[in-house]
This record gives C-alpha cells, structure tokens and sequence, in this order.
C-alpha cells in the first residue's frame, strides 16, 4: 500500500478517461454558443453573442420558453401537494393495500416513456386535450410525482412520527400538526423533490412531441425539430442556457438537502 | 390515509395506467377482436429485425456501462470522503443535463466536421473524417453517455456496504490484492452489478431521442418503430401491439430481477 501498484495507476487512468466522457459533451457546448461562425467550427473563429441574441429575439423560441417555464411552474404547484399527501399517507398506514399504491406510484420511472407517451396521445386525442397546456401539464405531473414521492418519502423516514403524536396530544388536529410540526422538518425533501419535479418538466421531450402542438409547444419540442432540419448554434445558446438553469436547481435543492442532514 | 394518497393515484391512473390499458386493447381490437398486429410482429422482417437489433444495442450498451462504470464506482468507493463526493458529482452531473442537449453536444463531437473529427485531422491521425454519427456507433456512444449514471450509482450503493476489513483479512491471510479483489469484492458487489445492469438495459430498450437523432435513420429501434407506425402511418394497431410486446420485456425483466434483489434497490437511485 506504500506505493501505487501498477492495477491502481490503470484504475486511475480509466477513471479520469470516463469522467471525461461523461463531462466533455456538457462542457464542449457553452464554447460553440459562443461562436461566430455559422457552422459548427471548434474551436470557434471568434466569439460573439450573437446565437443568444438569436434566441432572445426569436418570438418563436420566446414562446416556447414561455411555455416550458409555465409548465414546468404547474407541474411543481401540483406535483408537490399531491406527492407530499401520498408520501405521508404511505409513510403512516400499515394497510397492505399501500404497498401496491406505493409502487403505481412509481410506473412511471418503469414504463418506456415512449409508451407512456403514445398512449397519452391516444387518450388525449379522444378528450381533445392534444396541443393543450392543460393537457402538457397533466403528463408533466404525473411524470414528476415519482421524484417528490421518493424524496419525501426519505425525508419522513428520517422524522420520528412521536413529534406529531404529542402536537395532537396537545390539542392539535392532524392538519394542523402536520403543517406546525412534520412540514418544517421534511421542507428539505419536499423542496428537493419540487426542483426534481421542476427539472424533469423542462426536461422533458418525448410526450412532448407526441401531444404538443400549435402556440403550446414547449422549448424541447422545437428543439427536437430543430435538430432533426439543420444544427444551428442557437441550439447551443439554448442548451448552454437549460444547462445551466439545471445545474443552478440541483444544486440549490442539494445545498438545501445537506443543510438539514 | 386514502383519502391523501388518492388525488396522486388518479393522476397515475388517468394519465398512465388507463393509456397503458388503452394501448393493450387498441392492439387486439379494431372492428372486432384480432391477434393480426401480434402476427405482424413475430412474422414481418421489419419488426422483428428492429426487436433483435434494439436488444443487440442494448445489451451492448449495458456491457460497455458496466465496464466504464465499474472502475469508477471502485474508485469513488476507494479514495477519501472529500474525492468520493468530487467523483460521484462528476457522475451525476450529466443526471441534470437534458437528454436532448446531451444529443446535440454529440452530434456537434461526432460528425464529420465536428470537435473529433477536426483534432484528428489537426494531429493528421485521419485524412478522411471518421464517420462516427448517423449509425449504430453514434447511437451507442451517447447512449452509454447518458446511462451510465445508472450504473455507477447503484455499484457505488453496494460497493459502499462491502466491510473493508473483509479485504484486510484476505490479505492477512495471505491473498494478494487481485485475488481478495477477484474472491471476496467481486462476488459481494454482484447485486450491485445486477442492480445497474437491469436499469442501463431496460432505459435502452426504450430510448428513443439518441438513437432518432444519432441512428442517421438506419438505426431502428423498437421505440422508433412504435412512433413511426403513429406518425407517419397512422398504424395505432400495430404500434400499440409493437408498445405492448416492449413493455412485457420491460416487466418480464423486472420480474425476473425481483426474485434476486428487492425491486425497490434498483429504482430508487435517482
């Protein structure tokens, strides 16, 4: 153990290859945003800001982002109501039947998205719900449940339920000792499993296409086009962008998530 | 307790077991019963091709991610807190990064004028560009990319579990580091493995965006086969039948999986 044996210094070497596979493609497109050039060139000739002037004033890419923030902000005000409730009904009962809600909880991590995508297409078709912002919203929050119920979940898991216990022991009803003694000490998880869920909409792809459409196609959706035609940097604006509102979320809720543990 | 969990059990319930359950049935009734979509699969060239070659892809896919991804997770399980944390971020930050512009930062790495090709003409390794994007390896690369993730977290989850001491008392007893490595780690850190293997390869069954736009339209997996009989030819049938034939493989894994380690130990590492 003195000295790095020979496996070590390979072990080393492969590692440090993957992690930069794995941070290259994310790290290689804030310089091609920042490109004059209207192919894609690297290194770029010169730089220039022009891909995100691009961006900011295209009404069509303005509307898209509309849409996505929109959603995305939807999805999280519902999501987390109904994944904190679920959360702590599957935290507190023992009833059996819990279990197998517990896990239909969790479909939709399981099922191929592109199924839960064309299958949505197909329902939304019949109640006239495609190229709907409602109809966007739903899907989302659906998607994102899982995310606020496994991250409140781990949070209730951590409280010790007796503090409730003695807040209605004390006169209280469960309403309102949940929200003066269990919310406080889970807001961690509940606001880390928000910004999943507020991720994984703006993220999202795949439903979109198949049940986006007209003024409510969010900003993924017209990327995807936009890369299926021609790659233009605008697309790497764009991406530089998401990328870093990503980055700012996680690390807002793991701040947040590391503050209580 | 119902009460609470019901509004978030409709939501599951209208928006993906109804069109699941939508799907199977659209697949065997259209003007009456018919097991004609389920024929189409198992007899037509078409289908049956891009069933084999999206298991071949995935199945490639889970093997390059174990073999990237183990070295890693042993690594981050190695080295001090502080270098474990700077690792596993390193992993997980891509987690955060849209599929979509993971897709895009390949095909700006990969094709014949991009970053690659243009430095291995700079260092004159290449004359011609490579083709590297538009087929199978373009689709396979930035696949892996985006499924490795994965893989390291639940290897580093049971890697974390195995006591160190096991390997000091192999090496007590006169075991050199490769064998206690091969006869005491390996074997312990198989659920591990099992774990990342089941989620790489049943994500990638169903991975559509790569392989749409790095496939170069050759690449036809299930997931392509399933949007294009809906956009393109307006075949609900077939598609729903080609859906449902995906997700019994995705269930039958999972199955299958569940007999060896709790399901639960393979989904919830995101």
């Amino acid at each position: 153990m003195m000295r790095p044996s020979s496996a070590r210094i390979v072990l080393y070497v492969i590692s440090a290859l993957v992690l930069v596979y794995l941070i290259l493609p994310i790290v290689i497109i804030v310089p091609i945003s920042f490109s004059s050039a209207r192919f894609l060139t690297f290194p770029p000739p010169s730089l220039s800001p022009r891909w995100y002037q691009q961006y900011f004033s295209n009404p069509a890419w303005m509307q898209a982002t509309r849409v996505t923030l929109t959603v995305a902000l939807l999805t999280v005000l519902i999501a987390t109501p109904l994944g904190i409730a679920a959360a702590y009904a599957i935290s507190q009962s023992k009833l059996r039947i819990m279990r197998i809600i517990h896990m239909a909880l969790l479909l939709p991590l399981v099922v191929p998205i592109i199924i839960t995508a064309v299958g949505i297409f197909f329902v939304y078709a019949k109640v006239g719900l495609v190229a709907t912002l409602p109809g966007l919203v739903l899907a989302n929050v659906m998607l994102g449940l899982p995310y606020v119920v496994i991250s409140v979940l781990a949070g209730l898991q951590s409280f010790d339920p007796a503090q409730e216990m003695v807040a209605r022991s004390l006169g209280m009803n469960r309403l309102r000792s949940f929200f003066a003694v269990t919310l406080p000490q889970i807001k961690s998880s509940v606001v880390a499993g928000g910004i999943f869920a507020f991720i994984s909409a703006m993220d999202e792809t795949i439903v979109a296409l198949f049940i986006s459409g007209g003024q409510y196609q969010p900003l993924t959706k017209r990327m995807f086009t936009a890369l299926r035609d021609e790659i233009d940097p605008t697309i790497a604006a764009i991406s530089t962008l998401m990328t870093a509102a990503s980055f700012m979320l996680v690390l807002l809720a793991s701040a947040r998530l590391r503050r209580n543990s | 307790m119902l009460a609470l969990v019901s509004p978030a059990l409709l939501v599951i319930l209208l928006l993906i077991m109804l069109p699941v359950g939508w799907l199977a049935w659209q697949s065997i009734y259209h003007d009456g019963f018919t097991l004609e979509n389920y024929r189409r699969i198992f007899t037509e060239d078409i289908y049956w091709r891009s069933f084999a070659l999206t298991f071949e892809i995935s199945l490639a896919v889970t093997v390059i991610a174990l073999l990237l991804g183990y070295p890693v997770a042993y690594l981050a399980n190695a080295v001090p807190k502080g270098w474990s944390m700077l690792i596993l971020s390193l992993v997980v930050l891509p987690f955060w990064t849209s599929v979509l512009v993971r897709a895009y930062a390949w095909l700006a790495l990969l094709q014949r004028t991009g970053v690659i090709n243009q430095f291995l003409r700079y260092l004159d390794v290449i004359g011609e560009p490579l083709a590297l994007v538009h087929n199978i390896f373009g689709t396979v690369v930035a696949t892996v990319h985006i499924l490795l993730p994965f893989m390291v977290l639940p290897l580093y989850a049971t890697m974390q579990k195995i006591p160190g001491e096991l390997m000091q008392a192999g090496a007590s007893l006169g075991a050199s580091p490769s064998l206690s490595f091969v006869r005491v780690f390996l074997p312990l850190s198989l659920p591990g493995v099992l774990a990342g293997c089941t989620m790489v390869f049943v994500l990638c069954l169903g991975f559509y965006i790569t392989p749409e736009l790095l496939g170069g339209g050759r690449t036809v997996m299930v997931s392509m086969l399933v949007s294009r009989n809906v956009e393109l030819y307006n075949q609900f049938g077939a598609a729903s039948a080609v859906a449902v034939v995906l997700l019994a493989s995705v269930l039958l894994i999972f199955v299958v999986v569940s007999r060896f380690i709790p399901l639960d130990r393979v989904l919830g590492q995101k």
